[in-house]
């Protein structure tokens, strides 16, 4: 593995995270004792498994904004943790700055983790209600630099704290006497902390009230900008992904079917099931709203589909999406989908 | 971009003793005359024994103050008393109130000790076994069922004779303190590590925990400081429940001749000295001791309950 493709020109090197065939699944069956079935007779061992993404391929260029959107359980915020290492992946690869990091030993991913950052969900949760804010800010700092002076980690606190409006004297307070918006800056402050490149925001704004929502995603607008920060950003909520996304990442029960820059999907969806979801999002100027619907439900991640994810929802289904699982094939505008149809030109 | 204000009227420097002064905790005990009467109660026994050298009017392991001829004499309200001995005294002369005093105090460092230890094993296993899961998990918890399979006293009663049958009757007395202690407490961690795991597991899966992996901290520092903290509650009330039982423990060990030994009388050991002259009408020797030990317990006991109460986050949360 070369060194050269390192920090040392981040301007001319490749992706700055590329994931590639990322797979992971969870077992539902228990301990060895409890996967001993009878079966006809005989004695088995039976497992089963949640297949939570299965063969996620993204590439995450630097300073971009990449959106990964998805209704509930499509492994959105499975890829996230992933990609921080707090769920080892069952397959693939994770390749952050040319080197591949999902196969080292928690010591090895040290001077990644002070690249790379989460922000999480639910701000009621993701600060620690035994420390102080202060505590908690100081924490990330003191692991990453141990040789900084007392002083110079305080500064660097407050300095933080200023650039997400914080007032500084919040410090000696515990987290349970902020509202959520406040956590939320707070828990973006412990991100910024150790000055990442490369930030994972779950669903950072969806625990907040609508009020707070874009006080937040303008905070960590602005952060990119001031920072050049890159964003991996697990959303559901398309409105949030046309305001702050550069590219967009469209999952269907743990794979991409499309990925485009955000203005050429939210134009022109090529995969049906981008096509659905941008129906429904709601327009002011519609009268009589014209919804695609999709027939059915997600089928369950435990007995996947054979062939495309999406045959059993897909009005274009045919015998070759059974069958056949399709990959991402790039198209005209710049985006890359994986459907058989729109590769056969069947689909517009 | 502007600074939100604040909502929040207590200003951001309140000291520790500001926030104890504002707390659920004391706000509950000034409301609950138990409570206060429990701790109270608790107090004048603990300082009672902490300071029995200074209080006490004689020592009873000093064999030259001790009178064989003023064996036996009833309590200073019944006829034949002496005045000298407030109490009275036991089958071998020894000022009652002042054994009654050191034997207290060997039954606290019994029981804090062995509290002690079985919080620190059962805390440090019940952290491994929650935050780490998997085969730490089943082994430890399979140890803890194991040793909750044996009785405490059967534990203690076949160490303490081993003990005694192997090194003799005077190496057991000389070492009986710690190994009370060993014994206890060896023989209860389950309870903590059960305790411990249960908070450990709920826990885990908070993203605050999740943030400080992210971080890259070390396994170790996420369990003692960031766990740990947040799983004190349940560990404060069982210690109290703990150390009420660690001393019923030696209390019962002692009756039956395989605690204190009678030169250095523990509370329970002198329960039992005095059993011998309860049919001779000796009945105090029995019966003070035996009061004592139930108010110290029932007190602690009673402190357990009130702080399981305030601590219980369905009545209250903080």
């Amino acid at each position: 593995m070369s060194s050269t493709t390192t920090s040392a020109a981040p301007e001319t090197a490749g992706p700055l995270l590329s994931l590639r065939g990322l797979e992971k699944r969870f077992s539902l069956s228990g301990d060895f004792l409890e996967q001993l079935k009878f079966k006809g007779g005989k004695l088995v061992r039976e497992q089963q498994y949640v297949h939570a993404i299965n063969g996620v391929d993204l590439d995450i260029q630097r300073g971009e904004a990449l959106c990964v959107v998805g209704e509930s359980g499509c492994g959105k915020s499975t890829v996230a943790r992933t990609v921080m290492g707090l769920i080892t992946p069952s397959g693939g690869e994770i390749h952050y700055d040319g080197e591949r990091i999902d196969d080292r030993t928690t010591k090895a991913l040290m001077p990644y983790r002070r690249r790379m950052q989460m922000i999480f969900q639910n701000p009621y949760a993701s600060l620690n209600p035994r420390m102080t804010i202060q505590q908690t800010l100081e924490e990330p700092i003191r692991l990453h630099h141990p040789e900084w002076s007392p002083q110079r980690v305080k500064d660097q606190v407050a300095e933080v704290m200023a650039s997400v409006g914080i007032a500084p004297d919040w410090g000696a307070r515990y987290g349970h006497e902020f509202s959520g918006g406040q956590r939320q800056r707070i828990a973006i402050a412990r991100a910024l902390a150790v000055d990442p490149e490369f930030i994972v925001a779950d669903e950072p704004i969806s625990a907040l009230d609508v009020s707070i929502q874009a006080q937040v995603l303008n905070l960590l607008m602005e952060a990119q900008r001031e920072r050049h920060l890159t964003y991996l950003f697990i959303t559901h909520d398309l409105a949030v992904v046309e305001h702050f996304g550069t590219r967009v990442a469209v999952m269907y029960l743990g794979r991409v079917c499309e990925v485009a820059p955000t203005a050429t999907l939210f134009a022109t969806p090529r995969h049906p099931y981008t096509q659905a979801l941008m129906s429904a999002i709601p327009r002011l100027e519609d009268e009589r709203p014209q919804h695609l619907r999709l027939a059915g439900e997600v089928p369950t991640p435990v007995d996947l589909p054979s062939g495309c994810v999406f045959h059993g929802r897909c009005p274009h289904a045919d015998a070759r999406c059974r069958s056949e699982v399709p990959a991402l094939i790039a198209t005209d505008e710049g985006g890359r989908v994986a459907c058989h149809g729109v590769e056969e030109g069947r689909i517009g | 971009m502007t600074i939100p204000t604040s909502p929040l009227e207590r200003s951001p420097t309140t000291s520790r003793r500001e926030r104890l002064r504002d707390s659920y905790l004391l706000y509950s005990f000034l409301r609950d005359p138990i409570a206060q009467l429990s701790l109270l109660v608790f107090i004048v026994l603990v300082a009672a024994a902490v300071l029995a050298p200074w209080l006490a009017p004689m020592n009873p392991y000093d064999l030259a103050q001790i009178d064989i001829l003023a064996s036996e004499l009833p309590p200073l309200w019944i006829d034949g008393s002496d005045p000298a001995y407030l109490m009275g005294t036991d089958a071998q002369g020894r000022d009652l109130l002042s054994t009654i005093l050191y034997g207290a105090r060997v039954s606290l460092i019994i029981g804090f000790g062995a509290v002690a230890m079985q919080a620190a094993l059962g805390v440090c296993f019940g952290l491994l076994a929650g935050y780490l899961g998997g085969r730490v998990d089943a082994f430890l918890m399979r140890l803890a069922d194991i040793q909750l399979s044996f009785s405490t006293l059967m534990v203690a009663i076949v160490v303490g004779a081993l003990f005694k049958a192997i090194f003799g009757g005077a190496t057991y007395s000389a070492y009986a303190v710690p190994l009370l202690v060993l014994i206890i407490g060896l023989a209860e961690w389950p309870q903590y590590a059960r305790t411990v795991r249960a908070s450990v597991l709920a826990e885990k899966g908070k993203e605050y925990v999740d943030a400080a992996r992210v971080m890259g901290l070390s396994s170790r520092r996420i369990m003692f400081r960031h766990i740990l903290p947040n799983t004190l509650s349940p560990i404060f009330v069982i210690s109290t429940v703990q150390v009420a039982n660690a001393i019923i423990s030696e209390a019962a060990l002692s009756f039956l001749g395989l605690g204190m030994p009678e030169t250095q009388p523990s509370l329970g050991s002198l329960i039992k000295s005095g059993f011998d002259y309860i049919q001779s009408g000796s009945w105090w020797i029995t019966l003070i001791p035996g009061l004592v030990l139930v108010v110290l317990v029932l007190v602690i006991n009673l402190l357990g309950d009130w702080l399981r109460d305030v601590l219980n986050p369905r009545l209250y949360k903080g």
